[in-house]
């Protein structure tokens, strides 16, 4: 007789249609049902997909929200990014782990509640936050910690927590979330009205081509932070060979730092997803993906919701707005805890049910995508943007932002200021202006972009917000004087080699050796020199690696070694002769004292 | 006190297979003799120093305290110190511990490994046996060290000129077929 | 068509890759992922080379027309031996005993980049090693992921004994099943030798070569390839 696990495991295969390219959606779902994905349960995926179980096995084991061993019912996952430590991350954890009775990463006694940590959430304009395996839970104190766990304990069912909702749609009954929109500013781009299908509609009466020239009239670069232009991509996908096109929308902000797209898709998702439809018309596509972060799961039923309505409107589905031959649907694909599936190749791995590697470039999406067909990939904002452009015109968005930027940008501010939350601002403001918006304490650093981009000092605050400056994916974090830049660069350097996928040596090596050269500077050990190793390794990292994330993991390094030289320059002396200063006997001999009860004569 | 250059060698956590390696240099050690005076080594069993070393060759990695004081000692006494061969590069063989608990290492050897006679379950305490370190380090990173002669253990033509570019005052460069790590 | 390699006019086929054409033209560009004509996998990092001033994989980028590649400068040097360096304090290497030492394609990288130390701290990671099968065994102490054997399983063995599991520093080779023996891998098969460190070694023919007659005792890496008798990989 068969096992449930197998009857289950069967189930879900056949929903995907035994497919192993939809291997996310098929161990996320055997995850949500069995609280793992069991070496039985690889076995039995492997044998419905055809496929081996090591294949499946090297998917469950890349992302953080999977697991082969099993873990409670309930899984907390404390945010631990740098914004939610200084909102008190510490005492949050040190409350739960004592009322749980244990240590991070553990799960109680019972099996019923595990203790974990994740990086950025999207929450931080609502720091400490958590994920109570799909719900979040923000602003957390210790006291509220102790509840939350109290609760949990009696009736282990995450949803009952939400005892109040937020703001907009955070309050529809398919969301049911506490999360907080918190939009300070509203721009007209993305939070002017909008109306479904009015963008579709303008796009439809013209010829695919003109779509693609309105993009590029528009100059509209992708809001991911690369900021490369829309148009352009959308035109080599368009006269690239092959039998099907994709349309992706990146929806996995994993900046630490970034919550904007949290903010539109919550807010804008018919925006978006008319943006992706009209992008499916401009480059004669069929289907498109939004690859929606795991941490963003609260919203998966919201948005399904969004693409139904849409299909019942016409605006999905086959000869869309009745335009014979113009078909176009789309699917969410969940991620599972991985910042670098945010990086493009390596979502659309994720997306074809691979690790979520980067790929080698070339050749790149645009020829060999998804499935190896030709795919564009732009983020939620990108779309957003592009539906606002066919309602109001190219010339419209182009007279906005700067000569080389064009256009509005939503920024997530949190940290050192009393109002976090989204702004959509011209391109071209200054940080000194941000901060005033934000109304920052004390500001000493801001970090442009996240830790992938750069922290500047006051030096650098009248600077522009733009590509040509201080180009950002939506990040800005404030920093006040007494915040300690040397923590913040180790911080984020722990945080890239937990996400490191491990593909190439320089990222994967090396950015561990970086670390052990900034904490024994942090720690007080450092030497003149290794100023200089720091420089050297960083540089070797940022120029060998393989794919942006070890490119820019460096950066909070180089950034805190430029711009706040003083910092790093007190710490280090020449050392006398004799011992190293990274050596120390008498921590080196401690354990075989306890053992034989004897102090060492040496020390 | 002689004014020929002085030269000091040990044997840290190492097989004195490199000190074997030394002698390997065969008649050329009359040569040596000539051009050098050995200070503390085992090889006229000068236990410690009497005076300034030009070179002090290091054999083996650091595996308990008395090797980090001899280490340091060495660097103290000596112009120039040379870790020789793979132990005192990379730990060597003694390093195949570095991942296993000080515990089960001792429990190992003295309580549960074929052959063992331990009637009393006792590790053995004497003030006489040095305490080993959580791992074995390599040298270099104990106290600084000036050039690497790998090898398990390095040939003996590779010491020789090593030796003898220090005397002449050129710093010590391997050739292919002296650069080995087996 | 053509491009420019360190000051040198090359010739190369359209679709060839920088390593292969320079190859083709007796300059050996340092490598370790790279194996055979299978689809490069760009992990190692080693070939690196400067492509109109873009450091790129030389394994995976194609030769286009009038590019100028920069291989044997002193900065790329640099870089490689740390790579190289990396690789060795990440894993376990212990040469005075392993099997494959003077066969070993890292050690031989080492070698010819004159490498007599770690630069940086060793990791000392506990890895296990996996003796199960009776012909072949691996040791993951001596694993370098370089993913030549996920690949030639695939590719040429048309099976798929490896894969890699966990990511970033934990990331290491895992085999379809339990253990080694559990899995459909035949000493026979291409993979067995297709490792250039000592990971995946046939049992009961170690030391088969005697010290000094072993491909790497005389001459470095890539002498072949230099003198013109064309690559061992």
């Amino acid at each position: 007789m068969k096992s449930s696990t197998a009857t289950g495991v069967e189930d879900v295969c056949r929903k995907f249609g035994n497919d192993r390219t939809r291997m996310m959606d098929i161990v996320i779902a055997v995850q949500r049902r069995f609280g793992c994905v069991s070496t039985e349960a690889m076995e039995l995926i492997a044998r419905a997909c055809g496929t081996q179980r090591v294949e499946v096995e090297s998917v469950v084991t890349f992302y953080a929200f999977l697991s082969v061993k099993p873990q409670g019912r309930v899984v907390i996952r404390l945010c631990n990014d740098i914004i939610d430590w200084m909102k008190g991350y510490q005492d949050v954890a040190d409350a739960m782990a004592k009322e749980l009775g244990v240590t991070m990463g553990e799960t109680t006694a019972d099996g019923a509640i595990t203790l974990t940590h994740t990086a950025c959430i999207g929450m931080s304009d609502q720091a400490p936050a958590a994920l109570v395996n799909d719900v979040v839970v923000t602003q957390l104190t210790p006291e509220r910690a102790r509840e939350v766990v109290r609760d949990l304990r009696r009736h282990l069912d995450p949803s009952q927590l939400v005892t109040m909702v937020g703001d907009g749609h955070n309050a529809h009954p398919l969301v049911r979330s506490m999360v907080r929109n918190n939009i300070r500013h509203r721009g007209p781009v993305h939070f002017a009205e909008f109306e479904s299908g009015s963008a579709l509609r303008r796009a439809l009466a013209r010829p695919p081509e003109a779509v693609v020239k309105d993009i590029k009239d528009s100059r509209l670069r992708g809001r991911g932070g690369a900021g490369f232009p829309a148009g352009v991509k959308w035109e080599l996908a368009r006269h690239a060979p092959g039998e099907r096109r994709w349309v992706v929308c990146n929806a996995d902000e994993g900046e630490p730092g970034t919550f904007k797209d949290r903010v539109l898709l919550t807010e804008r998702a018919h925006q978006m997803v008319e943006g992706m439809t009209i992008a499916g018309y401009a480059i004669g596509s069929d289907a498109g993906i939004i690859y929606l972060r795991g941490e963003y799961r609260y919203l998966l039923a919201y948005l399904e919701a969004v693409l139904d309505e849409r299909r019942r409107a016409g605006l999905l589905g086959r000869d869309i707005l009745d335009t014979p031959g113009f078909h176009f649907d789309i699917r969410i694909q969940l991620g599972a805890g991985a910042y670098i599936c945010g990086e493009e190749t390596a979502l659309i791995s994720s997306c074809e049910g691979l690790r979520g590697d980067p790929k080698n470039r070339p050749p790149f999406p645009v020829e060999k995508g998804y499935l190896d067909l030709p795919t564009i990939v732009n983020n939620v904002e990108t779309y957003c943007c592009v539906s606002r452009i066919l309602l109001q015109g190219a010339a419209w968005f182009a007279a906005m932002g700067t000569a080389r930027t064009t256009g509005t940008k939503v920024l997530s501010i949190a940290g050192d200021c009393r109002k976090p939350g989204v702004y959509e601002v011209p391109f071209g403001i200054t940080p000194d202006e941000l901060l005033e918006m934000a109304e920052a304490d004390n500001p000493g650093a801001m970090l442009i972009g996240g830790p992938c981009r750069q922290m500047i000092g006051p030096g650098r605050f009248s600077g522009r917000i733009c590509y040509d400056d201080l180009a950002t994916g939506g990040a800005i974090m404030i920093f006040n004087r007494a915040r300690n830049q040397l923590e913040i660069a180790e911080h984020y350097l722990d945080f890239f080699i937990e996400e490191s996928c491990g593909h190439c040596t320089p990222c994967r090596v090396g950015l561990i050796q970086l670390k052990r050269l900034v904490h024994k500077v942090v720690h007080g050990a450092g030497e003149p020199a290794d100023l200089q190793a720091m420089r050297d390794l960083s540089r070797f990292i940022a120029q060998m690696s393989r794919c942006g994330l070890g490119q820019t993991a460096p950066n909070p390094v180089l950034g805190a070694l430029d711009g706040f030289p003083a910092l790093y320059e007190g710490l280090v002396a020449e050392r006398k002769p004799g011992l190293l200063s990274t050596f120390d006997l008498a921590s080196a001999v401690v354990d075989a004292e306890r053992r034989v009860g004897r102090q060492s004569q040496y020390v | 006190m002689s004014a020929k250059p002085r030269i000091a060698t040990v044997s840290l956590a190492g097989c004195f297979g490199c000190h074997m390696a030394i002698l390997d240099i065969d008649e050329r050690i009359l040569r040596l003799a000539d051009l050098v005076e050995f200070d503390r080594s085992p090889i006229n069993d000068y236990k410690t120093f009497t005076g300034r070393c030009a070179v002090g060759l290091v054999e083996g990695g650091c595996c308990n305290e008395e090797n980090v004081h001899v280490l340091e000692d060495f660097r103290r006494h000596c112009d120039v110190l040379i870790s020789l061969g793979d132990c005192a590069i990379n730990g060597g063989v003694p390093a195949m511990r570095n991942h296993v608990p000080l515990r089960e290492c001792l429990e190992e050897a003295y309580l549960k490994s074929p052959g063992v006679y331990n009637p009393g379950g006792v590790i053995p305490n004497d003030p006489e046996i040095p305490l080993l370190l959580h791992r074995v380090y390599p040298c270099h990173e104990v106290v600084k060290i000036d050039y690497y002669i790998p090898g398990c253990p390095p040939p003996a033509d590779a010491i020789w000129s090593a030796i003898v570019a220090l005397l002449e005052g050129r710093p010590v460069e391997l050739a292919y077929a002296g650069l080995k790590y087996d | 068509m053509q491009f420019v390699l360190d000051g040198k006019t090359i010739t190369a086929t359209p679709g060839q890759t920088i390593l292969k054409a320079a190859e083709a033209a007796g300059v050996y560009i340092p490598r370790l992922c790279a194996y055979k004509d299978l689809i490069p996998h760009g992990s190692c990092r080693v070939c690196s080379v400067r492509v109109n001033g873009r450091i790129q994989a030389a394994c995976v980028q194609t030769v286009s027309s009038g590019a100028i590649v920069e291989h044997d400068t002193e900065e790329l040097r640099e870089f490689r031996r740390d790579v190289i360096d990396l690789l060795f304090v990440e894993g376990n290497h212990y040469c005075m005993f392993c099997e494959k030492s003077g066969l070993c394609e890292l050690q031989a990288l080492a070698y010819r980049f004159g490498i007599t130390a770690p630069k940086y701290p060793l990791l000392n990671p506990k890895r296990d090693i996996d003796m199960s099968h009776p012909d072949v065994y691996l040791d993951h102490n001596r694993c370098i992921l370089c993913g030549r054997c996920v690949r030639v399983s695939q590719d040429l063995d048309h099976k798929n004994v490896f894969q890699f599991v966990n990511r970033g520093l934990e990331k290491r080779l895992q085999v379809n099943g339990e253990a080694l023996a559990a899995t459909d891998l035949r000493v026979t098969d291409e993979v067995v030798a297709s490792c250039p460190v000592g990971a995946l070694m046939k049992k009961r023919v170690g030391y088969a070569v005697p010290v000094g007659d072993r491909p790497f005792d005389a001459q470095p890496i890539g002498a072949d390839i230099e003198s013109g008798k064309g690559g061992v990989a």
